[in-house]
């Protein structure tokens, strides 16, 4: 089992990771790592467990059974005795601030401004000034294209613009890990590759770790070091994106991309 | 709180065979009035006050407290809600006999109606997508800052209305006050009816009092609501 301090860590392992909803087993002996800086692309059929692998990465889902590490550190149970005992909350929490996710439905608060949004967590969490987090929140909605709507209520943008709001809200936090799970699923497709182009833009301009699900084969094509295939909550397949697109092994993977690339 | 006091107007005026006589009205409107100021809105006021605020804290509470001890809350809540009005108000004054009957008007009035208010709050909390749960937790925010920014903010904007109701019913509920001796409006305006054996005048201005006090209140909900809706 790897070290905290150990330089060469992944930035996140999975080791014999189960997951099970009730008696539904989703995810079994689910076992690979994803270096620093690495942007891994999940593909799969729905129902597959692609959402499930992001959200229990972000903890929003109860590890039944394995462990994730996280820059070598357990995220939410650790081996000790030959027990699985759950890390603390305070610990889960210090590793969960690495971490950032972008969700399909946008989840903005609708409550808050965008600019309210995108700096409530930088000060309150991070502990950045005011003037800090709102400078920085500026320069990212520059970056995503929306300059002028730092004072807009979320529900008077449209969806592609709240996706955008969404991803300079969650860079704001300098995750070392972003989580993208189907992003431009919910959106109109004369949008998409708006959205496709900022994040293709945050992945060569930045070394964040990224582990993105997305049925968006050229952007995966373009943007990810790997993709894994999954069917059944395993592993059918991974390789280097030429591989799997252009040559894959599989039959399974190559009926899925046959049926996608149909489709699109 | 202002005691019972014979009323000592002069003598009864002339029955002119009208039910109603002005000048009659006249003269027992500002002690009628002067009830509803000190008894009956005091005790609407405050008791919203506690119940707003009372009724929000135990919604969270059922929400954040381990089990057990939710279920204790949410069992005791049900215990009052579930009791007459009248009855909180009777063994709080014979069982606390050193207490201000006034002041028990408050915390009874206060706590029944936060056993409602509770309810409507749990149903604004639920009704809160599961997705802002998730981007808080997404942003690691602290419990305390996503009860604060993000779920009570938005769990209050489908409340007011059912609060505001509540507030109503409260408000039509003082005269139970006089059960526990408590001169609240109705009860000033029977006592003057009871000395003077004129009735119509001083029961028609309670309640006349009582609809121009609810009217307004239910406007002023209305636009609260409508101000708390996102701008679009
Ligand atoms: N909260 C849940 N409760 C029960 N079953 C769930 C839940 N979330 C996901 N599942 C099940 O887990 C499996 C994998 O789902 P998911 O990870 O969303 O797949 P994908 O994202 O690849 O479409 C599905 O069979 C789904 O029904
Ligand atoms: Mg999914």
């Amino acid at each position: 089992m790897p070290t905290p301090t150990e330089p060469e860590a992944p930035v996140i392992e999975f080791v014999d990771v189960e997951k099970r909803f009730g008696d539904n087993i989703v995810l079994k002996d689910l076992n690979f790592s994803v270096r620093r800086g690495e942007r891994v692309t999940l593909i799969g059929p729905s129902g597959s467990g692609k959402t499930t692998i992001l959200r229990l990465v972000m903890t929003l889902e109860e590890l039944t059974g394995g462990y994730i590490f996280v820059d070598g550190e357990p995220l939410t149970h650790r081996e000790k005795d030959g027990k699985r005992v759950a890390v603390s909350p305070k610990e889960q929490k210090r590793l969960r601030t690495r971490i950032g996710m972008v969700f399909q439905q946008f989840n903005l608060f609708p409550n808050m401004t965008v600019l309210e949004n995108i700096i409530e967590a930088p000060i309150h969490v991070l502990g950045q000034s005011k003037a800090e987090a709102t400078a920085k929140a500026h320069s990212l909605l520059e970056q995503v294209g929306l300059p002028d709507k730092a004072d807009q209520h979320p529900l008077s943008l449209s969806g592609g613009q709240q996706q955008r709001v969404a991803i300079a809200r969650a860079l704001a936090m300098d995750p070392e890990i972003l989580l993208l799970d189907e992003v431009t699923s919910a959106l109109d497709p004369e949008v998409v590759g708006d959205v496709l182009n900022i994040l293709r833009n945050v992945a060569d301009t930045t070394n964040v770790t990224m582990l993105i699900v997305t049925h968006e084969m050229s952007f995966a094509r373009d943007v990810s070091h790997k993709v894994m295939m999954f069917d059944g909550g395993r592993v059918v397949e991974e390789g280097a994106p030429e591989k799997i697109f252009s040559d894959p092994s599989h039959a399974r993977t190559k009926q899925f991309l046959s049926a996608v690339l149909r489709d699109a | 709180m202002i005691p019972v006091a014979p009323f000592t107007a002069d003598p009864v005026p002339e029955p002119t065979g009208n039910i109603w006589n002005w000048d009659f009205a006249i003269e027992i409107f500002p002690e009628i009035l002067r009830a509803f100021l000190e008894v009956t809105l005091l005790v609407t006021v405050v008791g919203t006050v506690i119940a707003a605020l009372l009724g929000l804290v135990i919604a969270i509470m059922i929400r954040v407290l381990p089990r057990p001890l939710a279920f204790v809350l949410r069992w005791a809540a049900n215990f009052i809600r579930m009791t007459p009005l009248v009855v909180q108000l009777l063994v709080l004054y014979y069982g606390f006999t050193w207490m201000d009957p006034l002041t028990i008007g408050f915390i009874v009035f206060g706590v029944h109606y936060a056993t409602y208010m509770s309810e409507v709050y749990r149903a604004g909390i639920d009704s809160v997508p599961k997705g802002q749960w998730e981007a808080t937790k997404a942003l690691s925010m602290s419990a305390g800052r996503t009860w604060r920014r993000v779920v009570i903010p938005q769990a209050l904007r489908s409340t007011i209305p059912s609060l505001g109701n509540y507030a109503i019913s409260m408000f039509k509920d003082t005269p139970f006050l006089f059960v526990i001796s408590v001169a609240e409006m109705v009860r000033v305006a029977q006592t003057i009816g009871a000395q003077t054996f004129r009735y119509t005048e001083a029961i028609t201005i309670a309640g006349l009092i009582f609809l121009a006090a609810s009217y307004p209140t239910a406007l002023l909900i209305n636009r609260l609501e409508k101000r708390l809706a996102y701008a679009n």
